[in-house]
């Protein structure tokens, strides 16, 4: 299968300008400086079918066609760095090894929303992501692609690399804004959407890594090329991020929908030898389980979400034989309870509140009636808050509590496990 | 003073830098951090002061980023992720191989202060768990050989260091 995103990625030297250059980076900048208006370059990307990488699948052209060509307010582009999702890793792959392909593809987004300010805003934990995109920064301004009068053409742009704090949620976009604005990384309720009044009150533009990494390659070889590869809904290639309970894990790139099977079988060799599949989590920790029997499901957007779950940030997450279902809500729980921004009560009191619940059952204190209390808070936070942060506690807890649900009364009935969790270390 | 004038000079490229100079309170923690190896109200008065911007505006946004330490740790703070991929790949037996071989629990510090063991959230490397972060270096695909070789390296550093 012909890999796009990651055509570069293993050459030693292609974080540094000159190789990237010789591999032919920096030839769509030009031509879109030289031969397209803005939104000439949006119709491009629209035409494309490009859909946003960091999870909800929005298409990139649509989204900048939003901000307003009219207005007197600088404009703003943000890539979004902040990988935090359990099971995503995708991004910093390509920000370690290609950090030019994702400069390029926010020139180019830049230009298209006439932004002359665009920042990179990277997970604190990312010391040497942040210092390769800083790198590539630095030599993108020593060559003329960034700064005053790119290229000869009129157009201005500065690229801020900016690293955040340790907060998951700082990868919601409102919440990012906030953060980059030096608040605490609280989200903001919309409508107003970032693209009417985001940054400083300004029209803004968020996208993914991913996303923006692929924006060059569409300049360059058009939007029927992106199409040949992908679905109809959902073209272009997907980096997914494959972990947990298999032989290979690994990044893989693919095209969108091919089954998940193929990741999880053939890219990644299955689970290890004596044992058995019990339950995928497709999408990153946020998105509900799908059972052995669905492996085959196309991984694309609508044939996973016709499945019951989502594509998400691709983050495919194998669980087999050797986990108690309790022990995975728990742990996947916990991850939000501790990541909930605190702006609104549903979730920052219902994460709590599950949290403990779902804890108090795996260590054998569970009372009857604690299931059905678990999937009340779940009704009550879900659709109710502010950001969908809420809604990304509840997705796979009640999941996997109807998935597994025996797995939880027997819990509570005999204080243990059914499944005695055992993940040893190498 | 806490902060050096290096890092002031940081502060001051990085306030230069965007459209509002609020927007540079995150990148000064980060750089007041990396040269104390945690945060306090004195730093954040100190950091204040440099930026014109309210104590209490840099104290708030500080205690939201759990990054940051807010008292003072090991010279070397070990964190390792506990999310859900990392578990399934052994992170709970990795942090109690850790404590069991530092002799510390989860949040303490080795009384020669060199290490400080904490739980994280996910870190990025879940394709490579298990993994953890000391202060800036990532580790991944974590056994206890690699552990092993990773605190003596660690330890013959420090060694190094003293003489
Ligand atoms: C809690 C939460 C965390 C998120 N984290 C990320 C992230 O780390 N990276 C990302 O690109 N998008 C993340 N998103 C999605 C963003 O809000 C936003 O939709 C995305 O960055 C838009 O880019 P795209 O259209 O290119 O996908 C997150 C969303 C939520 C609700
Ligand atoms: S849903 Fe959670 S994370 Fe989102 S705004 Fe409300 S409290 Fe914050
Ligand atoms: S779950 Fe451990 S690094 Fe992502």
């Amino acid at each position: 299968m012909e890999k796009v995103l990651f055509t570069h990625v293993d050459q030693p030297e292609q974080h540094r300008i000159e190789t990237y250059v010789k591999n032919g980076g920096y030839q769509a900048l030009p031509k879109v400086l030289r031969d397209y208006k803005p939104d000439e370059v949006i119709d491009i990307v629209r035409k494309s079918g490009l859909r946003g990488r960091g999870g909800a699948g929005f298409s990139a052209g649509m989204k900048w066609s939003f901000v307003p060509r009219d207005t007197p307010k600088p404009k703003y582009l943000c890539c979004n760095a902040d990988e935090s999702e359990p099971g995503t890793c995708k991004d910093r792959v390509l920000m370690e090894r290609d950090p030019h392909l994702v400069v390029e593809g926010i020139i180019i987004a830049a230009y298209a929303i006439q932004a002359h300010q665009a920042f990179i805003y990277v997970r604190g934990e990312f010391v040497y992501p942040a210092f390769r995109m800083e790198q590539a920064v630095a030599e993108a301004y020593a060559k003329g692609y960034l700064g005053r009068n790119i290229l000869d053409s009129g157009y201005d742009l500065d690229l801020v690399v900016h690293t955040g704090g340790g907060a998951y949620i700082c990868g919601e976009e409102t919440a990012l804004l906030s953060s980059l604005e030096g608040d605490r990384s609280l989200s903001r309720i919309r409508p107003p959407f970032p693209a009417v009044e985001g940054l400083y009150g300004c029209p803004t533009v968020v996208n993914n890594v991913e996303t923006l990494a692929n924006v060059p390659y569409i300049i360059n070889r058009g939007p029927d090329w992106f199409r040949s590869h992908g679905t109809e809904k959902s073209p272009g290639t997907k980096i997914f991020s494959l972990s947990g309970n298999v032989k290979r894990p690994g990044n893989y790139e693919v095209d969108l929908g091919v089954p998940l099977s193929y990741v999880i079988n053939d890219l990644g060799g299955g689970v290890p030898e004596g044992h058995t599949l019990k339950a995928i989590i497709p999408g990153g920790a946020s998105t509900p389980l799908l059972l052995p029997h669905q492996i085959d499901t196309p991984l694309d957007f609508e044939s996973m979400a016709q499945a019951g779950s989502m594509l998400g940030s691709g983050a495919i997450i194998v669980i087999d034989d050797g986990a108690c279902m309790v022990w995975t809500a728990m742990k996947l729980i916990d991850f939000f309870q501790h990541e909930s921004c605190g702006k609104c009560t549903p979730c920052r009191e219902g994460t709590a509140w599950l949290k403990q619940l779902i804890n108090r059952i795996e260590g054998g204190e569970g009372r009857p009636g604690d299931i059905d209390l678990i999937l009340d808070v779940c009704g009550n936070i879900m659709g109710r808050t502010i950001c969908p942060l809420g809604d990304a506690a509840v997705m796979p807890t009640e999941s996997i509590i109807k998935l597994f649900r025996n797995e939880f009364e027997y819990h509570i009935d005999n204080k243990t496990c059914l499944v005695k969790t055992s993940y040893p270390l190498a | 003073m806490i902060l050096t004038d290096e890092t002031i000079r940081q502060i001051k490229i990085r306030m230069a830098r965007y459209p509002s100079r609020r927007s540079a309170i995150l990148p000064a923690l980060t750089a007041a951090y990396k040269q104390v190896g945690h945060l306090n109200p004195a730093i954040y008065r100190e950091i204040a002061r440099v930026m014109d911007i309210p104590y209490i505006e840099i104290a708030e946004a500080a205690s939201f980023y759990t990054m940051f330490p807010k008292h003072e740790v090991g010279r070397y703070l070990i964190q390792v992720c506990h999310n859900i991929s990392c578990s399934l790949r052994g992170a709970d037996n990795l942090i109690a191989y850790i404590e069991q071989k530092l002799g510390i629990a989860l949040g303490e510090t080795t009384p020669d202060k060199l290490f400080t063991l904490i739980a994280v959230e996910c870190l990025g490397g879940c394709a490579t768990a298990p993994t953890m972060q000391i202060n800036d270096t990532y580790y991944e695909n974590l056994t206890r050989a690699r552990v092993d070789e990773i605190i003596a390296d660690l330890r013959a550093k420090e060694e190094q260091d003293n003489r």
